[in-house]
């Protein structure tokens, strides 16, 4: 149940991000930053979300049929841990890189859950192929990414990476695996 | 509905508990005697240290003191009432005082109720994580007049600290506020005083900090800094949301614009740097609707540097910030851009100031402290003697945060931060330097605990604190609030043993 409810979770917020992204073209910066705005002024819980998520469950529930297709409906990807040691883990299409690694265990940060206002979720996209399948990051997750640890050319926040088809087999290191302060003697600027 | 959507799946993601070690995930060392560890300071870099000192060694007992009876250091006190997103790292942060082998030891003050000899005393690591609760300062005349606030103050006021709930700021008297300063706490303090007042009634600002500033008269809000737009030390999502705010107009001069090959340079090597710029470039040739007659303004000020504070013709209250112009110049130790007087003045009425050029952390009796960058003397957390070469360590005793790099960095800095802390504790006990055989002495929490109560210092445990929470959240509910803080310390402390 809980996958299910992610997966519907994060493919509305891929479609939320379209929405933005239009929004983005085709309006002044006015209405972009008010949506910004308003996103930081929302209590966390509202009745909006409750009464959206009831609707939700009902339609999640109904037609069994494509319970098992999307069972199926998986992708492999492998962390890096900062150790190097390696996990692979099996991802439901729809499902962030974020909720899937702690679902398994892996030890990736998500300080903000998930609403971009953190960088803890920081993630190397391991071949830029992979990378490139993405789409590209927001305004809003590039401003986060300016402050990630480590950034790199490929880096993406774990919690907006979506499991999709085409990402099949990709690699994430978790960023201390490349570069240790207490190791090779790199200082992070503090942005 | 995408705002709906955004939360659902924040929502979904919250469900699942991230992987904490609880206390089940086992002390197997039953034989091996506890290693006992105190964290003075219960901010981010408190609480990631405790995280990992805990994940690091299963024989860990972490006890956190901090001098508020509210955990969170800056997470309660310093971040925005508007970011609400910022904060959700409480979460984990209560995990992490769940944890069995932690203990919370609110409303004890180093330096007060215990002192650093007597924690040392009774603890094999103790990790000073108490943070920065001072301000640089600027050395100008006039700087002790009557509407001048540091911008620390004025955050504590609006975020209901308790040591700064009766600042009452002036700001009925005056249309214009000058911050000094264009970091993000600068941003941060000028986008309170200018965001509209409905907006800010639905987060957790102190009530009368609310009320304060649903009657303020300022209208005006001047962002000034001693360099120009390429080194603004803010960040482009503080800086991407106050260009956005609803009803208020942006003035930047165009002429302020113009880079240097230095600036190029510059911005070519930091993506951040880049980044803001070319925000402000946006916002400067933006055509702003102009229909509207109740906007306000704000106004970025650059290359400019405070020289002096004039009074108002009542003689006690700040009237004016005398500014002298600068040019920047390659400092020839550093290389980096320095902003130079040019010897042209010019005044800038005002009735408020708020400076916002950095925090400074203070000293407690006992510890080797850097006066002139107010940081602890250390080699990658390990506390040293002093600055010089041939510094000693200072065994047992550790430094992560604001107190270990100065006043810099998000909650996010804390955590690598602790890491590199906790990677040197680890291995200094590996090498048994931290818990000699013969260390009988060192009992940890029965120790605190036996020096508290000969004291008479009354502690809040982290189910005090739950009670304050619990009271605050539903006091909130009733205002459509996410909490309404209790800002006293009298009202805390009720609140906590009720
Ligand atoms: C105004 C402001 C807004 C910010 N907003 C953001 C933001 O939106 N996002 C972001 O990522 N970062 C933000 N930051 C940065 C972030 O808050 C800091 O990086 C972080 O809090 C520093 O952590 P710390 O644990 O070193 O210090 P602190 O958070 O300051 O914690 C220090 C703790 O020590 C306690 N203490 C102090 N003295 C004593 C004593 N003598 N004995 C016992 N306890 C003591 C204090 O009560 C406090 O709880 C902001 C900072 C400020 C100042
Ligand atoms: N949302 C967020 O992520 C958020 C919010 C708030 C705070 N924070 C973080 O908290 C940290 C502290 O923020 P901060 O704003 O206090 O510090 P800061 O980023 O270091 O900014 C300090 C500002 O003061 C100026 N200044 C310093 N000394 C001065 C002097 N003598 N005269 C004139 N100007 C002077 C600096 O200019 P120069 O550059 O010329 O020195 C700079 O503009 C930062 O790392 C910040 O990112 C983050
Ligand atoms: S979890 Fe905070 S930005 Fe991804």
């Amino acid at each position: 149940m809980f996958s299910r409810i992610s997966q519907l979770g994060a493919r509305l917020l891929r479609e939320a991000k379209a929405e933005t992204r239009a929004g983005n073209l085709l309006s002044s910066r006015g209405s972009l930053y008010q949506g910004h705005v308003s996103q930081h002024l929302t209590p966390v819980v509202t009745p909006t979300v409750q009464s959206s998520r009831n609707v939700l469950f009902s339609t999640a529930t109904s037609g069994d049929k494509d319970e098992s297709s999307q069972e199926k409906e998986k992708i492999s990807v492998t962390f890096v841990n900062k150790d190097g040691s390696e996990k692979t883990i099996s991802v439901p299409i729809g499902m962030s890189m974020l909720e899937a690694a702690h679902e398994n265990d892996i030890e990736l940060e998500g300080a903000c859950e998930g609403s971009l206002a953190c960088s803890t979720c920081h993630v190397i996209v391991m071949d830029v192929n992979d990378y490139n399948k993405l789409e590209d990051p927001t305004d809003e997750e590039n401003d986060m990414l300016d402050l990630a640890f480590g950034l790199t050319e490929t880096s993406r926040l774990g919690c907006q990476v979506i499991a999709k088809p085409e990402l099949d087999g990709m690699r994430l290191a978790l960023p201390a695996a490349t570069r240790n302060f207490a190791v090779d003697g790199y200082v992070p600027k503090p942005h | 509905m995408a705002r709906a959507l955004r939360l659902l799946s924040r929502t979904v993601v919250r469900l699942r508990p991230l992987p904490v070690q609880g206390p089940t995930r086992g002390f197997s060392a039953s034989v091996q005697e506890p290693f006992h560890v105190c964290v003075v300071g219960s901010g981010p870099a408190g609480f990631y240290t405790a995280d990992r000192m805990l994940k690091g060694h299963e024989g860990a007992q972490v006890d956190i003191i901090d001098r508020l009876p509210t955990p969170f250091g800056l997470v309660r006190s310093g971040v925005a009432p508007d970011h609400p997103e910022t904060k959700i790292v409480v979460n984990q942060f209560s995990r992490v005082a769940a944890n069995g082998r932690c203990s919370f030891f609110g409303n004890v003050t180093l330096g007060r109720d215990v002192s650093l000899s007597e924690l040392r005393e009774t603890y094999h690591a103790v990790v000073l994580a108490y943070g920065a609760e001072s301000d640089r300062s600027l050395g100008i005349p006039g700087e002790d007049l009557k509407g001048i606030h540091s911008a620390r103050e004025f955050v504590w006021w609006y975020n209901g600290h308790p040591d700064m709930c009766d600042l009452s700021p002036d700001l009925k008297n005056t249309q214009s506020a000058v911050v000094l300063g264009q970091g993000n706490v600068a941003l941060d303090v000028a986008r309170i005083l200018l965001r509209c007042k409905t907006e800010l009634a639905t987060t957790d600002i102190a009530d009368y900090a609310l009320d304060a500033l649903c009657g303020s008269t300022i209208r005006k809000v001047y962002l000034v800094g001693r360099r120009g737009p390429v080194q603004a030390a803010c960040t482009a999502k503080e800086l991407r949301e106050i260009l956005g705010l609803k009803n208020v107009r942006v003035c930047i001069k165009e002429a302020d614009l113009a880079t240097s090959p230095a600036d190029e340079e510059e911005m070519r090597s930091s993506r951040i740097q880049r980044r803001v710029y070319e925000l402000l470039s946006k916002a400067a040739s933006a055509h702003r609707d102009n229909s509207c007659n109740d906007q306000k303004e704000l106004h970025f000020v650059f290359f400019r540097r405070p020289t002096r504070f004039t009074p108002s013709e009542n003689g006690s209250t700040v009237g004016a910030v005398e500014l002298e112009k600068t040019a920047l110049k390659v400092d020839e130790v550093t290389r980096k851009q320095v902003a130079v007087g040019t010897g042209e003045f010019e005044d800038l009425k005002c009735g408020l100031v708020l400076k916002s050029i950095g925090y400074k952390s203070l000293p407690v009796q006992g510890l080797p402290f850097d006066k002139i960058r107010g940081v602890v003397p250390n080699l990658r957390g390990r506390v040293m003697s002093s600055e010089s070469e041939t510094a000693t360590v200072e065994t047992g005793l550790y430094v992560v945060g604001w107190l270990k790099r100065g006043p810099t960095g998000i909650v996010a800095t804390n955590l690598h931060c602790a890491e590199e802390t906790v990677a040197s504790i680890l291995e200094d006990d590996r090498k048994g330097v931290l818990r000699a055989p013969s260390d009988s002495k060192k009992h940890g929490r029965t120790g605190l605990v036996e020096i508290l109560e000969q004291k008479n210092v009354h502690f809040v445990p982290f189910s005090g604190w739950e009670k304050i929470d619990s009271k605050e959240k539903m006091a909130g509910q009733l205002r459509n609030k996410p909490r309404e803080k209790i800002t006293t310390w009298d009202g805390l402390q009720k609140a906590a043993n009720e």
